[in-house]
């Protein structure tokens, strides 16, 4: 058995999952809420790292535009309009704890189950470069997504519409 | 001839040619290259606060009628100079019961989006950081990083004006990033490449000509998000102290005040990459390719002090009409200024005829706004006082 050669991509990606993992670990270690709001961009960031590796660099864009820019900041935003999180000596877990620890158990074992089983084929074709264009032009092909992508418009518009019906005074 | 007409690109190749020549292998050429281009952008940067804030000073108070610093050798152009000494000399001061690691990340990260967008900003053909072909995208998506810092800021202050601050921030700044991509988003559809090199190259004639509304909305919403006056409702002096950075003092003051000053100057550099032509300046860029980043500084320096006039002119704004201001009335214009756009695309191919088929539907535009505003203003004096300060607030 011939020893991998080390590349500079191998050790980009030993430190990017270290940052991934780091900030996962910190997610569910840490007793203040904000601090694994925090760790959970970290995270984020070390997925978005994992895209650029890839070459997937609009992949890794809307990462950082949707779930850094967004749903953490909508995160850290519900954390700080509740008061009571902010108080020492809140605990960080629940009486629910059982169920999630047999949810946690189980995706665990499904995703390793998955890993060891499924044999990792490469395809022949190289990577295709400036994927934008066609990424676009696939999202409003009837051929391809056009529905996929009309159905989650819709769903985001029944979102808006509700988010307003819920803030509007009588 | 050849080698002025591609000066930059020919003096990067130089100084790469003078390194193998020493003997260096070209990894460590390659490394030695990349880390200079990285070290003259952030140098730029910076530079930006020494230069930004002087002319600050000195336009604003031009404009009031008063000599502004005028002590600090020559003419209190060096005042940055001795604040920067002054910052440094400063207690260090850390709230009790703060969070003390909060605390020190918010500056440490808060420049660093700003300094990150540095490098898909075009100073010339060739003359770029990295050309991206997701240049825009990755601008709007690192500026949101900002908003975290200041978060994080405002959170870790343990004072209740810094955490007021930090509200504003996600409020205001979430708000005006909507109208700010819609903007851009037109102007990706006239370029049709995302790249901020492309989107210059594509500028005929420059988009603020074409497309005055999406421009202007665009000018709006980037002070708002480089936090200026009078959309700097996260810092508001009067009413709030300074906001989230309430508790910084010293060089971690300094840390916000520089990626103020970073945020403003890039934002400037945006706005005249996307609307003014970038580094094309009426043929000029042909005769002397040596003046692309003279070109685009000066066009930059322009940008920042028309948001100077802006800072003088208008009195600040409440943060309810701001808010109310980007959803009701950026993001409709913005939208109505996309359709526009993809209906224009659709309609011709010839650049010229696109170019006056967008001036002619924003001058429509502009009319429309203006009806629409008047009317609305006219049913608000008409209608009795209770009524119309609760229609000033819905």
């Amino acid at each position: 058995m011939s020893i991998p050669q080390v590349t500079v991509s191998h050790v980009v990606f030993v430190i990017l999952s270290a940052i991934a993992l780091i900030g996962a670990l910190g997610v569910v270690t840490t007793r203040n809420l904000f601090r694994a709001a925090l760790f959970l961009v970290l995270s984020f960031i070390g997925v978005a790292g994992f895209y650029i590796l890839l070459e997937a660099e609009f992949l890794a864009m809307v990462q950082i535009l949707v779930y850094v820019g967004a749903i953490a900041i909508l995160i850290i935003f519900a954390i700080m309009l509740s008061q009571r999180l902010m108080a020492p000596g809140y605990k960080a877990s629940n009486e629910q704890w059982l169920w999630a620890l047999v949810a946690a158990v189980a995706l665990f074992a499904a995703l390793a189950f998955i890993l060891l089983n499924v044999g990792w084929p490469t395809a022949e074709a190289s990577v295709p470069q400036g994927t934008v264009a066609e990424l676009g032009k696939a999202l409003v092909d009837p051929d391809q997504y056009l529905l996929v992508f009309e159905v989650a418009s819709v769903l985001l518009l029944a979102a808006l519409v509700g988010a307003v019906v819920i803030a509007r005074e009588r | 001839m050849d080698f002025i007409l591609n000066f930059w690109v020919e003096f990067g190749a130089w100084v790469g040619g003078l390194l193998s020549n020493w003997g260096l292998p070209d990894w460590a050429v390659n490394l030695i290259a990349d880390f200079l281009g990285v070290l003259i952008l952030v140098v730029i940067g910076i530079m930006a606060v020494l230069i930004f804030t002087p002319m600050e000073r000195k336009v604003i108070a031009r404009m009031q009628d008063r000599p502004g610093p005028n002590r600090v050798w020559p003419y209190g152009l060096l005042q940055a100079l001795a604040d920067a000494i002054k910052m440094l000399t400063k207690e260090d001061i850390i709230p009790t019961h703060a969070d003390r690691a909060l605390h020190m990340l918010a500056p440490l990260i808060v420049a660093i989006p700003a300094l990150l967008v540095y490098a898909v900003l075009p100073w010339g053909p060739g003359l770029i950081g990295q050309d991206l072909n997701i240049g825009v995208l990755y601008i709007v998506a690192i500026s949101t990083i900002h908003v975290l810092a200041i978060v994080i800021a405002g959170w870790g202050s343990n004072n209740k004006y810094s955490l007021l601050g930090a509200f504003r921030v996600v409020n205001q700044l979430l708000a005006y990033e909507v109208p700010m991509v819609l903007c851009i988003l037109t102007v990706v559809l006239f370029s049709k490449t995302m790249s901020t090199q492309g989107i210059v190259e594509a500028q005929t004639i420059p988009y603020f000509v074409t497309m005055p509304v999406v421009g202007l909305i665009f000018l709006i919403c980037a002070m708002a998000e480089a936090n200026r006056s009078p959309v700097d409702l996260i810092e508001a002096d009067s009413e709030m102290v300074a906001g989230y950075m309430v508790e910084y003092s010293g060089m971690k003051f300094a840390m916000f005040f520089i990626a103020e000053y970073v945020t403003m100057f890039a934002a400037a550099i945006v706005i005249s990459t996307l609307f003014l032509g970038g580094w094309k300046f009426f043929g000029l860029e042909d005769l002397a390719p040596v003046l692309t980043p003279v070109i685009v500084f000066a066009k930059s320096v322009f940008v920042i002090f028309c948001m100077l006039w802006f800072r003088a002119t208008f009195p600040r704004i409440r943060f309810d009409q701001l808010v109310g201001f980007a959803w009701k009335f950026l993001v409709p214009l913005a939208l109505v200024n996309l359709m526009l756009g993809a209906l224009v695309v659709k309609l011709t191919e010839n650049i010229w005829g696109q170019a006056g088929l967008m001036l002619l539907g924003n001058v429509i535009v502009i009319v429309v706004t203006f009806f629409i505003l008047n009317r609305a203003a006219r049913r608000m004096k008409e209608a009795p006082a209770l009524k119309r300060i609760v229609a000033v607030e819905r």
